[in-house]
């Protein structure tokens, strides 16, 4: 029995423009082409497609492509040979570990620019949107960052993890990711022993990744979840073995009391005690309503309310399967809703990503993008702190508006800015393909209806008539020639709308 | 959600004309349309009553500047123990390679790098001065989280900016673009608030949208471009929506990036060297002459962590950081403001006492900070970190970073800095009375 605000859209109501929101919030967008297969199929297969997508074939993540040894930790013999330098302040080879260190140091933060041009590509080529979507989702979620931890290929474990779970359990990622290095040495668990626990992961684990900033927990809850989580540490890349005499010393075997249960808890126990809170589902149903349906700043209204709650039912009926939840959210008629269509402002991934995929631009050069995606506020793998990314209006400034339209100039037509004169990146964009079907017999194209249709397609909600007032007559000044120049001083301007930020 | 609750309590106040204009004006004319009609003070000021003129430009000097080489100790002999290689001479004991530190404070010997002549005139001046042994406990190696550490003012390197929480905490805690200004290519940590973000622009002229530079059928696509993103408003737009934030954003940005763009391309009134960071302070000198309502300014220049061949490129790096202070501070008061504006340099840490084998030297601890402007008490200010007295090889710190940001919100910019910075910290007398 479903909640009765998840209540779904009625079949027939399922059209274009609903169709379009779905690809845009479950996914980065595209053609008006896809759009239209989507709404073609009607509500429930189109839904079920984008969820149910490991039926779909999509070119395999292998874990070889990146060298895991970059940031390997010293061997026994290195380690001794250290602190003896260290010892006899023997300043040549102390000065050596240094050289090597550094050098390694260089090596990781080029692959962690290569495992950044790696994800874009991906989230701009795959078959399966809604996978890079919600591991996108998690990494904002369980916010850990490459600049603290240092270790790229730890950020690439973490990042295959998420893809892994990514509509899969919550449960199981929960449990997952404290046996995860990259959380691990990010929330600094490998220096939570027995003698000296460390809270830092246990603290957020509750705060920001289960429970929800004093939702149903205490400060006592944290001191004993830290003594739960001691000794959760990794090995080079591997997660510590409970059997190991190096677990035995540093984790507190004692008993601890958390959220009024006791017992001889391990970090799995903590997590587990965790979920059977209904505030837990509440909280994780909250960030996917706002990732995925509206983020307007403040509380959400009590109709937004309720379906969180009914959502986090879901949740918790199917032991934090994720489908469901997904499945009932992308169906409702409150997704579609008129209040929720193009309400949120784009993040610099889905500007960058749905640009590509819904225009057919090429995508250029993937290193500009990161480095726009960086300016706008995004650097994936870098997220600001542990709270991930604030999103919605935090997106929007005047610094970062003038980027976002400069971005879009940069696609359409490979030129960007240099110092002195402009360059140009990869071939020249065609758009003509997004308004052959509107020629009629004679070959040609109404210059209004041509307007009308790319507003239509690049704007996720009804374009306002002056805004086809201001492009017609443009246009028109310009000749009315709908050639190729034409419809990329078109796009320029459609794209440097306002409304375009929006999805 | 604050704009409108802001909005419709001055609606209450002051009736119709307002709440109409609220719908059109962009977010900054409106506010100081309002301002206009509050008594005087009581908008403009963190604290009633005082004028908001004055002006903060913090100058960071990124990867670590060796401090033992910048304010030189050359009366102390263990600092040339320390550094056999790359020690400045003590005045009067200079060679052609390697030319002798400017003295400052010769009963202490105290001196500065040769290369800060212009830095060392203005202190000669009464208009510049050095804190030295600034730091903080426990301090971290670490570029990126000693740097973020000084940017939250937080141990624990975790929250938002200090200067962003400093613009939350003040006027009336509504973001106003402009405001908070940083040159560069990312806003830094420090300048992020809660609500405030800063503008930020590497250079004045990228700092609008570059289509109009493209050929265009018929002309340029700038008049529609225009059109578009300067009507704030449209029939049946809520400026409550997503979409009247987003319009009343565009229109910002456009009227920034026009007075941005005319304050920049104005001739400066001195002549400024070559470089990094003269670039970005001749940037700022110019939006301060055109009476911009910036409070806080944001420069840098990096290149500071000297592990290796350390002499030459440190001596680069002080030439530019001499010669730019003293430009700007020479431009400033030609333009009549260099009472006005207080200018801070800092790094992330210092660097360790003794060279390292590759002829440099690597990440330290406590290190001076440097001031200028008419406002502040001049001269050598703190005591030297001792020598001898080490943390494992490290200076131990004698002010903390934070005492000196609470002189500059209190005594400089009038913000409650115990509020701020989340506790009190002694203040350091930096700011004359």
């Amino acid at each position: 029995m479903i909640g009765k605000s998840l209540r779904p859209l009625p079949a027939g109501e399922f059209d274009d423009r609903k169709a379009r929101h779905l690809l845009n919030r479950a996914g980065f967008g595209g053609t008006p082409r896809q759009v239209q297969a989507l709404a073609d199929i009607g509500l429930r297969r189109a839904v079920d497609y984008l969820v149910d997508y490991e039926k779909i074939d999509a070119p395999a993540v292998r874990v070889d492509q990146f060298d895991k040894d970059i940031m390997q930790p010293l061997a026994r013999d290195q380690r001794q040979a250290l602190r003896r330098a260290r010892r006899t302040a023997d300043e040549a080879t102390l000065e050596q570990f240094r050289q090597l260190r550094q050098s390694a140091q260089r090596a990781d933060r080029t692959q962690i620019r290569d495992i950044q041009r790696w994800w874009l590509a991906r989230m701009i080529e795959t078959p399966r949107p809604l996978q890079e979507k919600m591991t996108l989702f998690w990494h904002g979620h369980f916010s850990t960052g490459y600049r603290a931890i240092e270790d790229s290929y730890h950020m690439f474990m973490q990042n295959q993890l998420f893809r892994y779970h990514a509509v899969g359990s919550f449960r199981a990622l929960a449990h997952a990711i404290i046996r995860d290095p990259a959380m691990i040495a990010y929330l600094n668990n490998n220096q939570n022993r027995k003698e000296a626990p460390n809270e830092n992961l246990a603290r957020e684990l509750m705060e920001l990744f289960t429970l929800g900033e004093g939702n149903d927990y205490t400060e006592s809850d944290i001191k004993h979840g830290a003594r739960a989580l001691t000794g959760y540490t990794y090995r080079d890349d591997e997660f510590i073995n409970f059997q190991s005499p190096q677990y035995q010393r540093l984790h507190d075997h004692s008993l601890k009391r958390i959220l009024g249960e006791t017992g001889n808890f391990d970090g799995d126990d903590f997590v587990q005690i965790i979920l059977t809170r209904p505030v837990a589902a509440k909280f994780i149903c909250w960030k996917l309503y706002r990732y995925f349906v509206n983020d307007l700043p403040g509380v959400p209204q009590k109709p937004a309310q309720q379906f969180i709650s009914d959502l986090a039912k879901v949740l918790r009926d199917r032991n934090y399967h994720l489908k469901p939840v997904l499945k009932a959210l992308f169906k409702s008629a409150h997704f579609y809703d008129s209040a929720n269509i193009a309400s949120q402002i784009k993040s610099p991934i889905q500007l960058i990503v749905g640009a590509i995929r819904s225009l057919q631009v090429p995508p250029r050069n993937l290193s500009v993008l990161l480095s726009a995606s960086e300016l706008m506020g995004q650097n994936i793998f870098y997220p600001p702190s542990v709270k991930g990314w604030e999103g919605g209006r935090a997106w929007l400034n005047t610094s970062t508006l003038f980027v976002r339209q400069n971005l879009m100039i940069y696609l359409l037509t490979g030129r960007r800015p240099g110092t002195h004169a402009w360059q140009s990146d990869g071939p020249t964009y065609d758009p003509m393909h997004l308004i052959e079907h509107l020629r009629s017999p004679q070959g040609m194209v109404n210059l209004r209806d041509a307007v009308t249709h790319l507003l239509g397609v690049n704007l996720a909600s009804p374009p306002h008539p002056s805004r086809l007032d201001v492009l017609v007559r443009f246009a028109e000044s310009g000749g009315g020639t709908l050639d190729k120049a034409m419809l990329v001083a078109l796009l320029s301007l459609i794209t440097a709308t306002p409304e375009y930020q929006l999805c | 959600m604050s704009d409108t609750t802001y909005t419709r309590r001055l609606f209450l106040q002051q009736g119709m004309t307002l709440a109409s204009m609220a719908a059109t004006a962009p977010l900054f004319i409106q506010r100081s349309a309002l301002a206009m009609m509050q008594p005087e003070g009581s908008m403009l000021s963190s604290r009633p009553g005082v004028p908001e003129d004055h002006i903060l430009v913090v100058v960071q000097l990124g990867g670590g500047n060796d401090g033992l080489n910048t304010v030189i100790p050359y009366g102390t002999g263990r600092y040339y123990d320390a550094r056999p290689n790359i020690a400045v001479p003590a005045p009067g004991r200079g060679a052609a390679q390697q030319p002798a530190a400017l003295p400052l404070d010769h009963s202490a010997g105290i001196g500065l790098h040769p290369n800060l002549a212009g830095f060392k005139e203005l202190m000669d001046d009464g208009v510049a001065a050095i804190v030295q042994g600034v730091g903080y406990p426990n301090p971290n190696r670490s570029h990126f989280t000693s740097m973020d550490i000084w940017h939250t003012a937080d141990a624990g390197a975790k929250g938002y900016g200090w200067i962003g929480r400093y613009f939350d905490n003040t006027c009336n805690g509504s973001p106003v673009p402009e405001r908070a200004v940083a040159i560069g290519r990312t806003a830094p940590l420090a300048m992020h608030g809660a609500r405030q973000q800063p503008v930020t622009f590497e250079t004045a002229d990228l700092f609008r949208w570059l289509g109009e530079d493209l050929p265009a059928p018929g002309g340029s696509l700038n008049p529609p471009y225009q059109q578009i993103n300067r009507s704030s408003t449209l029939d049946n737009v809520d400026p409550d929506s997503q979409l009247g934030f987003l319009m009343r954003t565009a229109l910002d940005a456009q009227i920034s990036s026009d007075r941005i763009r005319a304050a920049v391309a104005k001739q400066p009134l001195v002549r400024y060297p070559g470089g990094q960071l003269a670039r970005q302070l001749q940037i700022v000198a110019a939006m301060i002459r055109d009476a911009m309502q910036t409070r806080v300014y944001y420069v840098s220049l990096g290149g500071f962590d000297t592990h290796a061949n350390q002499v030459p490129r440190h001596a680069n790096l002080m030439r530019q950081l001499g010669g730019a202070l003293n430009a700007f501070h020479n431009d400033l008061k030609a333009q009549g403001n260099s009472g006005r504006v207080l200018t801070m340099a800092f790094s992330e840490f210092g660097r360790r006492v003794g060279q390292n084998a590759s002829g440099g030297t690597d990440h330290g601890t406590a290190a001076p900070m440097y001031f200028v402007g008419d406002m502040i008490r001049p001269g050598l200010l703190g005591q030297h970190p001792s020598l001898t007295d080490l943390d494992q090889g490290d200076l131990k710190f004698n002010v903390d970073f934070r005492s000196v940001y609470s002189a500059v919100l209190e005594d400089w910019m009038s913000a409650p800095a115990a509020k701020i910075l989340g506790r009190t910290y002694s203040k350091a007398p930096i700011i004359k009375a």
